[in-house]
Order: structure tokens, then C-alpha cells, then sequence
């Protein structure tokens, strides 16, 4: 199958190379890899370099401590708790959005963007007002592993219904209806047509709020605390470097990223699985087998 | 009612009410409550000196880090768009880092590269320059989270408009400074300015990053969110909530910026 | 299995896609419904397939009112403009998407796809995607899809529209086979009335979602109910109250009473067919259609002076035509303003 999806032997035209205005695509690329390498891959250089300043062993030693791999834990299984609801209601919202009328529906498509604009450390606040010990309801879940899954919720609801928001407005409603001539109940419907054509778009939001979330620290830091039992990794990192073990906490800081960094790879993978379709012309031109079955004419529409 | 309009107004049930309870309530009751005991005490706490110092800070947080972080990021979808180099998915996975590492983590970077036994320690230390604990690591830790937003918002418009127009004032005798002021910047400008409004809104509530290179020094270097935390501990509550809700105001204006470019983007 | 439209009635706001509308297709045929865009034709078809949910009206499917039935359950094959094809499935799981609904065994799915494929000429393509085929052949593979199912009638929406002239015209021949070969009652939207006539036994003419005159293709042609249906089916010249069709155009090289005075202005060659454009009199310009050999003896040339003489001419406002030409003309020689 994959066979399709090699680089075609026609080569596409080479595309024409503009001057940069005022510097010369080399100086330019200097410049851009330059201030990259000052402001995001020193310091993180410098981060990898003291997580492994006492040797692979400290390292591991580090990251296995009790509270260190507790919190790891902790934050792995609630980001995963987390990413599972918003991709339910995040697709419902993002749903509600594209096909359904009601009023005030512009302003709340406007508000979904609300946990990108608001300062975590805000979101943190509010969160404990309304559902801490002075709650309205009289629902208290401050300072518990609830009150982190919530605190996640919120800072990453916008993910999911950004990145399948588009899929629903370009998806072709003609073929819900060929389904439903074909006898194709709702959920049928939305199981077999609509999810798979939405799957790319949900699997990049979940990837982008599960790295979100892995590393969330300010809307989590009042709300939920630093509690034994509620101390997520990035909490536990802001400890150690308070109490001074900077390479506990490097390497901490270290495992996370790599869990960040994973999830992302393997949530292209799955997009790519799930775009398999989506196979260039060209591509087959190059196959002899489909050219020679291909009638001649082409088609095109519009 | 039909088994449509039932699974209509599930849905609408759902979804409303998800974004109700995590989103509207916890908003309308920050306003409420900030205000619920009068106008005084938060406008007080915010005009304070250590309030005032914390907004003409982050404002200069704002000043510095997004304008270095536009003008990088449009340099940066030029090369990454119209240059094919074999290096360019190093640059743009290097661009996505921020996005996947915490900010927390960003701090702790920083504070290892320029603290105490940072490798750039003995240099600046020589030079007198010092940027842990004050306001040019702030800048720093601000820069270091929002640098992907305006590549990122900047490159798909950038792929979409294509080189016609550019090919058309070049054959027309337009320099490349000329094309790029007239042509291609015009063409880009909504997609630039969504990703520069994401990066103040991000320069403005930054936290966690800031709070571990700053010190958090009230009055020195504190920026607004620094100063919300440190309130809320102190039991300061007005103090708290009138810098939240002024950060929130904030938010809003965001929020109302993004709409706008949007449509016009889509316009 | 015939159907049957009684009253139809449709708005979207306060558009309204259908006024009225009756129609009656015999069961095994194969009709057309033909108009202009927005004249109710594609609103028509999706309300026979449950798409649409009429306003007031009924449907009916072999003597049977349908009206209140869900598409799933009324068995039409439908086939869309732009294919809606199921671009996340292969051409194999598109085919047999209807028979896996209805829960048909695995080998029985394979068989009936494979010779599905084979009636609709794309054996061997069955584990391609959609996007790797072309128009036709998604097209054609939306066709398959729509006739696994068995379906009691089958309804095409400007089937041919997305695709090239010569592909379409492929298709339009392979489709009258088609169902000569099935036999299925079948129903097909088009804007096209060459498509139509070439395809369709019989036609419905519909405008501002109205039925305007339905018929065989020569009813239509020959005796068109009113003005719309002779000018959208067919070539036309209006001459006042008057329809003549360019074929019926008699160019003659002597004057007499019953001709006009016309100028030359263009002659076109389209091989066999000769295309003469003349202005009359009063400005009015008209053309006529001509064979080689007419033109040959004619010795027509662009400029000249000729006389036309009208054999049919029609008129929908009561009135009897006689000569379309000759009284809106004054008598006795004149020069015709040029106009170029």
C-alpha cells in the first residue's frame, strides 16, 4: 500500500526562489537559526547538560524517586483522562458550532478561545471560586486530583474544537446523504462517514492539548496545590528548583518533554494513517499498472 | 418530537452546558466577585505602587518580546515557505519545542543557563550584565514561550497566496524590498497579526516560566500574573482579583482582536 | 416500480423551489427532468429520495405514499453531481457500503461488488481510493454504489456535470445501455437539454420550480407548450411575438411577398452545419441554420442583401402566426443600416 505514497519520479517544478527583501536567503536562514539557537536551544541544551551533570545513574535514580515518578504518573493519567473528555465535547461544541443554529451562537464560538487569551494563572483563580471551599454550589473539589482534571479541561477545550471545527465546515454533506440513501442510520452515519473523515483533525488537537496538558503549570498550581497526593511533574519541578535540587528537577523536566515529544510523533503517525487516502495524482501517474487501466480524459470539478 | 430533534437538543444540552460550567460561570463569578464589595479596594490594589510597577513591567515584557518574535517569525515563513533548504524541518520542528515543553521547564532552562553555574555565568557576571532575577530574563522566558504563534498562523496563509502576485510586481520592475512592503506583507497582514495577538495574549499571562527566572520580587520583578499569585498567598484577595480581572479584561479584548482578524482573514 | 409527485410543494425561506408540482414516471423508464438552474429540478429529485422533506405534496413509489419514510428506508439509489464518494473508504468498501448495512455475508459482498465493478467497467480497481481514480471512473464507481443496494429506482442529480465534454459523452451512452440492460426506473437531473433528449425517453421541462411541459423529446420540440420550453429546448429566433427555429429559416436569393429583407453579417461553418447571422430591417438579428450545399448554391457572402422567408413559426399569445417577417416590414426595396 505504501508503495503509492514514494516521492514520484517526476519532479515537481522547482519552485522560484525570491530574493529576501534586503538579505540573501543564506544571511536570512543565519539570522533565523541564530535566534533560535540563542533564545530556545541553549537553554535547553544547558537543561539536558545539568540533568546528566552526576551521571546516567543520579539521573535515573532522580526520576524514579517516589514523588518524582508519583507525579509523572499522576499527570500522565490525568492528561489522558483529560484529552479523552475534550475529545467528546470538543467535537460535540465543534459540531454544535458547524451545523446547528442557536442564538448566541457567535459568541460562543468567540469565547472557546478564551483559555488560549486568559493567563493560566487566572484561570487558576477563578477556577477555585467557583469550585472551592466558598463554591456557590457548594461543590468543593479544590486541592484534589479532580480539581486538576478540571483545571486541564479548561486550558485545553480549545484544541480539539479548533482542529475539528474546519474538518466539519469543508466535509462533503453529500456523502452523509449518499449513506442515508444507501440506508445508513445516524450513528451508522456518524461511525463509518463522519468520525474517520474527522479522525486526522481530532488526533492533531488531542496531540497538541495532551502536550498541553503534560506540561501545564499555572492553572493547576491554586487550584489543585502541591499536595503529596496532587503534585503533578511540573509542580514537583517547581519545588525541587525552590528547594535547590536542580538536577532532580532538570531531570524530571527531561522525561517530561520526552513524553511531550513522543505523543506528538506517534499522533503524526496515526494522522498519517488516517489521511492514507489522500494520495496525490501524481503519484499514480508514476504507477504504470493504473495508468494503462485509466480511461483517458480527465475530470476536475468546478 | 422526532429522534433528531431529541439528539439535537442532547447535543445542545452537552455541549452548552460543558462550555457553560467550564467556561462562562467561572468568568461571570471572577467579575462578581472582584466587584462584589464595591469598585475601591481592587482599583486601590492595582494602583498601588507594586500593582502599577507590575503592569509597566509586563507592558514592557509586551514591548520587547512580541515585536522580536513578529519580525523573527516572518523571516522565519519567508525561509520556511518560499526557500526549500534540506535544513528547513529542523527549523520548523525547533519552532514547535515551545509547544511541547512546559513552562515550568522553560524557566528551569533558563535558570540553568544563566544562573549561578550557568556555562554563560562567568562571561556575564565579568561584564556586569545580569539577567537571572530581573527584568532581561523575564524577557528571555517570554520570548522563549510565544516564539512559534506567528510562524505558525504566518506560513499556512503564506502557502495559500502563492508566488503569482510576487512574479507579477517582480516582472513589473518592483525590487524585492518593494514586492515584500506592497505585495506579499499586504497579502500576509491578517494571518501575521492573528499570530501577534496570540503572542501578546501569551506575553501577557506568561507564569509559569516567568515566575522560576524572576524571583518574584514584589515591586522589582513582578510581572501582573506574578503579582495575582503573590497576593492570593498573601491573602490579599482584592489585590488578587482586581489585577485578575484587569488581566482578564485583557483576555477579552484578545479574544474580541481574534474574531475580528478572523473574519477578516476569511474576507 | 412507477412514481408519482402529486402537488409538491417547497420553500426555503422565501424561495420557492417547487409551486405545484405534479409529475407521473412510468415504471422502467428513463426520464429527464430538464431546466434551467434554480428551477426546482434537483429540489424535485432529492424530495423523491427523502433528501428533502416536502411542504405539502406527496410522493409516491409504486402506487405507495412514501412521503413520511426516511431515505434509508426507501430504497432509491441516488447519484450525486460531485460523486460523494467515500473518500476514506476504497473503491471495494464504497461498492459494497450498502450491502454491509444490510448485513449481507462477506462472500456474498464480494460477489456481488466484483460483478458490480464489472457491469460498470472497473474490475480490478477495488482497492484503489477515490482520489486515485478519475471523474468518470468515480463517477461510475458512485453508480455501482448506488445499484448494489438493488434499488427499486435510481435517481441521478447532473450526473455527468462535474466531468469533460467527451468523458460526458461517453457516459451518456453507456448510461442509456445501462439501463436498457437493468431495466430500473431511473430518474436524472440535468441543465442539458442535448444531454436529455440524447438520453431520456421522456422528458420533464421545469422552471421557477413549475413543470412546464412534459413529454417525448419530439413532443417538446415540435410542440412546445409555450415560450419557455421552445426556447430552452432547441435553438430559437424571437421576432417580436413570434418563434422561428434557425432550421426553419428559408434564406432565398428572390424577393416576394412572403420574405424579408435581410443583411449578411457573418457566416460560421461548423462543418456540415452552416451558421448564417443577418440583421433585419429594424435591427433585429436573427440566424439561420444552413446545410454545405445550401450555402453552395446560394453563393451567400457576408454584406449581401438576402431574403428569408419563415416555414413554421410559432406564437403563444393566441394569435394565429402567419408571416413573422413580412408585416413588421416595410414594403419595397430599402437599404439595411449596417452595423459594423
Amino acid at each position: 500500500m505504501e508503495a503509492h505514497a514514494a516521492k514520484s519520479p517526476v519532479a515537481p517544478p522547482r519552485a522560484r526562489q525570491l530574493r529576501l527583501p534586503g538579505v540573501g536567503a543564506g544571511l536570512g536562514r543565519g539570522v533565523v537559526v541564530l535566534y533560535l539557537s540563542l533564545f530556545v536551544l541553549l537553554p535547553l541544551a544547558a537543561l539536558l547538560d545539568n540533568s546528566l551533570s552526576e551521571g546516567i545513574g543520579h539521573f535515573w535514580s532522580q526520576v524514579s524517586s517516589g514523588q518524582a515518578k508519583r507525579s509523572l504518573e499522576l499527570i500522565l493519567v490525568c492528561s489522558l483522562i483529560v484529552v479523552a473528555i475534550n475529545a467528546v465535547f470538543g467535537t460535540i461544541v465543534a459540531w454544535l458550532l458547524v451545523r446547528d443554529n442557536f442564538p448566541g451562537k457567535s459568541i460562543v464560538n468567540a469565547i472557546i478561545d478564551l483559555p488560549f487569551a486568559l493567563p493560566t494563572i487566572v484561570a487558576s483563580l477563578i477556577l477555585i471560586q467557583l469550585w472551592g471551599n466558598k463554591s456557590p454550589v457548594g461543590i468543593d473539589i479544590a486541592l484534589t486530583r479532580t480539581a486538576i482534571v478540571v483545571a486541564l479541561c479548561f486550558v485545553t477545550l480549545p484544541f480539539v474544537v479548533r482542529a475539528v471545527q474546519p474538518l466539519l465546515i469543508e466535509m462533503d454533506r453529500e456523502m452523509e446523504e449518499a449513506a442515508a440513501s444507501l440506508g445508513a442510520g445516524g450513528f451508522t452515519i456518524f461511525r463509518r462517514i463522519i468520525f474517520p473523515n474527522l479522525l486526522p483533525g481530532l488526533a492533531a488537537g488531542v496531540a497538541l492539548a495532551f502536550a498541553r496538558a503534560l506540561g501545564e503549570y499555572g492553572s493547576v498550581l491554586l487550584f489543585a496545590g502541591g499536595k503529596p497526593d496532587t503534585q503533578v511533574a511540573s509542580i514537583f519541578i517547581g519545588q525541587q528548583i525552590e528547594t535547590g535540587n536542580e538536577v532532580g528537577a532538570s531531570a524530571v523536566s527531561i522525561v517530561l518533554l520526552a513524553m511531550a515529544l513522543v505523543c506528538l510523533l506517534i499522533i503524526t503517525l496515526i494522522q498519517r494513517w488516517g489521511s492514507r487516502h489522500e494520495r496525490s495524482q501524481v503519484n499514480l501517474a508514476a504507477n504504470p499498472v493504473i495508468t494503462g487501466a485509466a480511461p483517458q480524459g480527465g475530470d476536475e470539478r468546478e | 418530537m422526532s429522534r433528531a430533534t431529541q439528539s439535537r437538543w442532547g447535543l445542545r444540552f452537552l455541549g452548552l452546558g460543558y462550555i457553560a460550567v467550564l467556561l462562562i460561570a467561572p468568568l461571570i463569578l471572577l467579575f462578581y466577585k472582584t466587584f462584589e464589595d464595591g469598585l475601591a479596594a481592587p482599583f486601590e490594589a492595582i494602583t498601588s505602587a507594586d500593582g502599577l510597577h507590575a503592569l509597566k513591567l509586563t507592558l514592557l515584557t509586551v514591548a520587547i518580546a512580541v515585536p522580536l518574535n513578529t519580525i523573527f517569525g516572518v523571516l522565519c515563513s519567508l525561509l520556511l515557505v518560499r526557500h526549500k533548504w534540506k535544513g528547513n524541518w529542523l527549523i520548523d520542528a525547533a519552532i514547535n519545542l515551545p509547544f511541547a515543553i512546559s513552562p515550568v521547564v522553560i524557566g528551569l532552562s533558563l535558570f540553568l543557563l544563566y544562573g549561578r553555574q550557568g556555562w554563560l555565568e562567568p562571561g556575564l557576571a565579568e561584564a556586569g550584565i545580569k539577567i537571572l532575577f530581573s527584568t532581561p530574563g523575564i524577557i528571555l522566558a517570554c520570548i522563549f514561550v510565544s516564539v512559534p504563534f506567528v510562524v505558525r498562523e504566518t506560513v499556512p496563509v503564506l502557502q495559500e497566496i502563492g508566488t503569482e502576485q510576487e512574479q507579477a510586481a517582480e516582472t513589473l520592475g518592483a525590487n524585492a524590498w518593494q514586492t515584500f512592503w506592497r505585495v506579499t506583507l499586504p497579502a500576509i497582514r491578517w494571518g501575521v497579526a492573528y499570530g501577534v495577538v496570540l503572542t501578546t495574549a501569551r506575553v501577557l499571562g506568561e507564569f509559569g516560566a516567568v515566575s522560576v527566572v524572576s524571583g518574584n520580587i514584589s515591586g522589582e520583578t513582578q510581572t501582573l500574573p506574578l503579582f495575582v499569585e503573590k497576593n492570593y498567598e498573601n491573602f490579599n484577595l482584592p489585590g488578587a482579583f482586581g489585577a485578575a480581572v484587569l488581566l482578564a479584561l485583557l483576555a477579552l479584548v484578545v479574544l474580541m482582536a481574534m474574531n475580528l482578524l478572523k473574519r477578516k482573514e476569511a474576507a | 416500480m412507477g412514481i408519482s409527485v402529486e402537488g409538491a410543494n417547497k420553500c426555503f425561506g422565501d424561495f420557492q423551489a417547487l409551486d405545484d408540482v405534479s409529475i407521473e414516471v412510468p415504471d422502467g423508464s428513463l426520464t429527464a427532468l430538464l431546466g434551467p438552474s434554480g428551477s426546482g429540478k434537483s429540489t424535485l429529485l432529492r424530495a423523491i429520495a427523502g433528501l428533502e422533506t416536502l411542504d405539502t405534496g406527496r410522493v409516491l413509489i409504486d402506487g405507495e405514499d412514501v412521503s413520511k419514510k426516511p431515505t434509508q428506508k426507501r430504497e432509491v439509489g441516488f447519484v450525486f453531481q460531485h460523486y460523494a464518494a467515500f473518500k476514506h473508504m476504497t473503491v471495494y468498501e464504497n461498492v459494497g457500503f450498502g450491502l454491509k448495512i444490510r448485513k449481507w455475508k462477506k462472500d456474498k459482498v464480494r460477489a456481488r461488488v466484483d460483478e458490480l465493478l464489472n457491469l460498470v467497467q472497473l474490475p480490478g480497481l477495488a482497492d484503489r481510493y477515490p482520489s486515485q481514480l478519475s471523474g468518470g471512473q468515480r463517477q461510475r464507481m458512485a453508480l455501482a454504489r448506488a445499484l448494489a443496494v438493488q434499488p427499486q429506482v435510481l435517481l441521478l442529480d447532473e450526473p455527468f456535470g462535474a466531468l469533460d465534454a467527451k468523458v460526458r459523452k461517453d457516459l451518456r451512452t453507456w448510461l442509456r445501455n445501462l439501463h436498457e440492460e437493468m431495466n430500473v426506473t431511473t430518474i436524472f437531473v440535468t441543465h442539458d437539454q442535448e444531454e436529455a433528449m440524447d438520453v431520456a425517453g421522456q422528458l420533464v421541462v421545469m422552471n421557477q420550480g413549475r413543470v412546464e411541459q412534459s413529454g417525448s423529446a419530439a413532443d417538446l420540440y415540435d410542440k412546445p407548450a409555450n415560450e419557455f420550453v421552445m426556447s430552452f429546448v432547441g435553438e430559437v429566433n424571437r421576432l417580436g411575438d413570434d418563434f422561428v427555429r434557425p432550421h426553419d429559416i428559408e434564406i432565398v436569393r428572390d424577393r416576394d411577398d412572403s420574405t424579408a429583407e435581410a443583411m449578411v453579417q457573418r457566416i460560421v461553418a461548423l462543418g456540415f452545419e452552416i451558421r448564417v447571422e443577418l440583421v433585419l430591417g429594424d435591427g433585429t438579428e436573427v440566424w439561420a441554420q444552413l446545410t454545405r450545399s445550401e450555402l453552395q448554391r446560394l453563393e451567400l457572402r457576408e454584406g449581401q442583401i438576402a431574403y428569408l422567408r419563415p416555414v413554421h413559426a410559432k406564437s403563444f399569445n393566441g394569435s394565429a402566426p402567419s408571416n413573422p417577417l413580412g408585416p413588421r416590414l416595410p414594403k419595397g426595396p430599402r437599404t439595411v443600416a449596417t452595423r459594423r
